[in-house]
């Protein structure tokens, strides 16, 4: 990777690689706890990695300039890699958590296994980790092709991709320790959350660098998007991470806010990381590989402009509906209610548009294994979005609240559209980058995606079934006016869901690593193969048009 | 390059834009996203009139029907309340000790004091109330204070060894530890104790005059508490040792850890919890499981 960079580019890699090393350097010295020397640490341990690895190619040749000619993907297979990585990783994590909670022993007496620590690794890992570096990855690769332009520079996009990853691992690696913010998501302490606020400012000047550098008249809807969630999901992190460290070199830090407040924006944050991280960047997703699979135009582009519009404003709103029936006043709380119920409509838009689509393409659904994992991830989009809209309604939250009909809802959006919307991107896109025809194994791609949908069906009707009978049995009277359960009666009702729910995860995770060997098989292969997506040649100054391939 | 085409599956034309092979019906919004839009902004509009619903700087709307969440649950809370009034008032009325009789409230007592005995008490004496090592078993008759139903309450009330003002106070001195018995003698006294339980191996005919040595071992630093005849004395809160129930373990290996280190359990004061009606049906509800104890 380091032999594509141009010499001004590893000088910068050098530069950037060295300040993050001292950094580090001086973390790990005059670390006030042994967490915060511990971050130092790895921090250190990542510069110095990046400046050996950079420095090994430092004064090899420059490369020509017939890269100029090609779209710039190595950031992209290294996302795809990692994105897989986090993905069995943190599903693992994910699934332990799940036998967890039907056997409460399998801690092993252990700090770190503890599940307030498991959690938000699962968490983290599967939203941070997978989503993503997914999301940077295909960004990356739609907002070349759809702007017909090249990344502008070679170095930055190396910066997001590595910069992220490590945030995601001093996140990480600080739950299994114990450090912590108490804010659902958002975990990750001060100076981790400074981290990835330098990271996410090179993204976005990356996306709008690329976007000036265009040579399409007009923006694609995937760059509405993939646009939206980087803007968005800045304002959000910075908002809701706004906090005082104890101390400039201690790992602890308190939240400017208190009470309902601290609850209304850390849900403000909550809500919108699930819109634009999980809704709005994987729409991005959406809107360039499936017609691209289907080979089909978009249904309608003004259905795209309703939708884009109608997500982006009301998500906004629809925060305070994480705390119904709480110290947060009412009027907020109709807000919320409104804001949801008009925002299904634009889901459904969105949902629809995918789907209609696919009219002339069903043949391909059918055969293909890759189209229909976008397909069920439109499905299932549509699903949860109106299952989200109508457990916003007050008397439905009242019964859905703090049961496990919220974990079922989740995950019919985390499996069932966001990771099945990205298995498809991915194995569209994984042949594409690596200059294949197909993937290594066709046959597996189909046995992860019944893996998948078999895993996600378990997994969210025993949610639903468990979320639903504690929702009830928290509010079944006697005839005389008293509570006729304990809470103990529900735990125990539960128990045989939570098995169920660890088996589908547990499905789910085998798709992964499915996944993850047959992407890991097709890099490797070593024959020079043809491309299957073909693309109108890039303008390039200074090279000939013919020398330009023909594909990506 | 904006060429315009027509679709043949849909029949549309494309808006003539084309990405890298992607290109764009021009199809209009199919009007039922339009009609749901309309519909849904109307309902919003309505809920809006209706409801508390937009910030005006100082205040907020406060909707024509005049709800408040807060007033909601007030007025759910006393209408509760009164629907629970007449047999929680009926049960107190009743001599405590009669309650058992009436078999009205019995069943009032069973259904409430599940649910009460399961979220309150269950953590530490089990769901069936069979206790666990250092919890004592309900169900067995075998009370450390005593075991009618307004000793009970009071137990609930103020808690053993809590910092409840009045709470109950009991320990078990380490009387290894702080050197009060020798290590023989605590063995001896083990000895004597296990055989007050009729446990057969423990009398034989070889140990009579280790068993002597343990009874007069056991009246000079036992009695006080336990009782002369080891039966124990609840206003110390200190256990029958005859009855085979041990709350710390009956082996010698147990018995030697309590009386090396001495014990001393916790039970928290329910006073500022559950009110005087609750802690009632708790102690007749545990009385009733024990009666039906097999």
């Amino acid at each position: 990777m380091v032999l594509n960079l141009t010499r001004s580019e590893r000088q910068g890699a050098m530069i950037v690689a060295v300040l993050l090393s001292l950094v580090g350097l001086v973390m790990t010295l005059f670390g006030a706890d042994g967490y915060f020397s511990t971050h130092g640490f790895i921090i250190m341990l990542a510069g110095m990695g990046t400046v050996f690895l950079v420095g090994r190619g430092y004064d090899a040749p420059e490369p020509s300039d017939e890269r100029l000619a090609h779209y710039y993907d190595d950031p992209v297979k290294a996302g795809v890699i990692l994105a897989m990585f986090w993905a069995v990783f943190a599903m693992f994590v994910g699934d332990w958590v799940a036998w967890l909670l039907a056997y409460p022993d399998m801690t092993f007496d252990a700090a770190w296994a503890s599940f307030g620590r498991l959690r938000p690794v699962h968490t983290t890992g599967v939203i941070f980790g997978f989503g993503g570096n997914a999301l940077i990855a295909t960004s990356f690769y739609v907002m070349q092709r759809t702007c017909r332009a090249r990344l502008p520079d070679q170095l930055s996009p190396w910066f997001v991709i590595l910069g992220y990853n490590l945030f995601c691992i001093l996140s990480v690696s600080g739950y299994f320790m114990g450090i912590t913010q108490s804010k659902e998501y958002a975990e990750a302490e001060w100076y981790a959350d400074i981290w990835l606020v330098v990271v996410w400012v090179v993204y976005f000047l990356l996306y709008l660098r690329t976007l000036q550098r265009r040579n399409e008249p007009h923006i694609y809807v995937a760059n509405w998007y993939y646009l939206a969630f980087i803007v968005v999901v800045a304002m959000l992190h910075i908002v809701n991470n706004l906090a005082l460290p104890v101390s400039w070199f201690g790992a602890k830090s308190y939240t400017i806010y208190s009470g309902v407040q601290d609850a209304m924006i850390q849900w403000w944050y909550g809500h919108n990381a699930v819109a634009f991280f999980l809704t709005s960047g994987f729409l991005g997703m959406m809107y360039y590989f499936l017609p691209k699979r289907a080979n089909r135009p978009i249904f309608s582009y003004r259905l795209s402009i309703i939708s884009f519009w109608g997500i982006t404003f009301s998500y906004i709103w629809v925060g305070s509906h994480h705390l119904h029936y709480t110290a947060l006043p009412h009027w907020v709380q109709t807000l919320g209610v409104t804001f949801s119920i008009i925002l299904l409509v634009p889901s459904w838009a969105s949902a629809g548009n995918a789907l209609l689509t696919l009219n002339g393409a069903w043949d391909k659904v059918r055969d293909d294994a890759t189209l229909r994992f976008m397909m069920v991830a439109a499905v299932f989009y549509g699903l949860t979005t109106f299952e989200g809209s109508f457990m916003a309604i007050r008397p439905v939250n009242s019964l859905s609240h703090y049961t496990d009909w919220t974990v079922a809802h989740v995950h019919a959006g985390t499996l069932g559209w966001v990771s099945m919307i990205s298995y498809g991107a991915f194995y569209a896109m994984v042949p594409w980058i690596w200059k294949q025809k197909k993937m290594f194994s066709p046959r597996l791609v189909e046995v992860h995606f019944w893996l998948s949908v078999a895993g996600t069906f378990i997994y969210v009707f025993a949610m639903w079934n468990s979320g639903i009978i504690q929702g009830l049995m928290w509010r079944t009277y006697n005839d005389v006016g008293t509570l006729s359960y304990s809470f103990i009666d529900s735990m125990v009702a539960m128990h045989p869901y939570y098995i169920a729910r660890a088996f589908g995860g547990f499905l789910f995770l085998l798709g992964a690593c499915v996944g993850l060997y047959n992407i890991w098989k097709t890099m490797k292969v070593r024959t020079p193969a043809m491309v299957s997506d073909p693309s109108r040649p890039l303008p390039v100054a200074g090279v000939a048009a013919g020398s330009v391939e023909a594909g990506e | 390059m904006s060429v315009k085409e027509r679709d043949p599956v849909s029949g549309y034309k494309t808006t003539g834009h084309e990405w890298n092979g992607i290109k764009e019906l021009n199809t209009p919004v199919p009007k039922p996203i339009w009609f749901f839009l309309i519909a849904a902004v109307i309902f919003s509009v309505v809920l809006w009139i209706l409801m508390p619903a937009w910030p005006t700087g100082t205040g907020y709307t406060k909707g024509i029907l005049g709800v408040d969440q807060h007033d909601s649950v007030q007025k759910q809370l006393v209408k509760a309340a009164t629907a629970r009034a007449d047999w929680r008032a009926q049960l107190m009325a009743v001599e405590p000790d009669l309650v058992k009789d009436d078999e009205a409230l019995m069943q009032i007592v069973r259904e409430t004091g599940h649910m009460l005995f399961g979220d309150n008490c269950s953590v530490c004496h089990g769901t069936n109330a069979r206790g666990s090592m250092g919890f004592p078993n309900l169900v067995d008759g075998s009370w450390l204070w005593g075991g009618d139903v307004k000793t009970i309450e009071e137990t609930l009330r103020v808690g053993v060894n809590d910092a409840h003002e009045e709470t109950r106070f009991g320990q078990m001195p380490a009387f290894g530890r702080d050197q009060m018995l020798g290590r023989d003698d605590i063995i001896t006294i083990i000895t004597y104790v296990r055989s007050l339980s009729g446990q057969p191996d423990v009398a034989t005919a070889e140990n009579q005059d280790v068993l002597a040595r343990g009874a007069d071992l056991f009246l000079d630093n036992c009695s006080a508490c336990h009782g002369e005849d080891a039966k124990g004395l609840t206003m110390m809160g200190a256990p029958d040792l005859t009855d085979g129930n041990w709350l710390y373990g009956g082996d010698r290996q147990a018995l030697f850890e309590t009386l090396w280190n001495g014990r001393q359990g916790h039970m928290p004061s329910w006073e500022g919890r559950l009110d005087a009606v609750d802690r009632r049906i708790l102690a007749l509800y545990v009385l009733d499981l024990q009666g039906r104890a097999p």
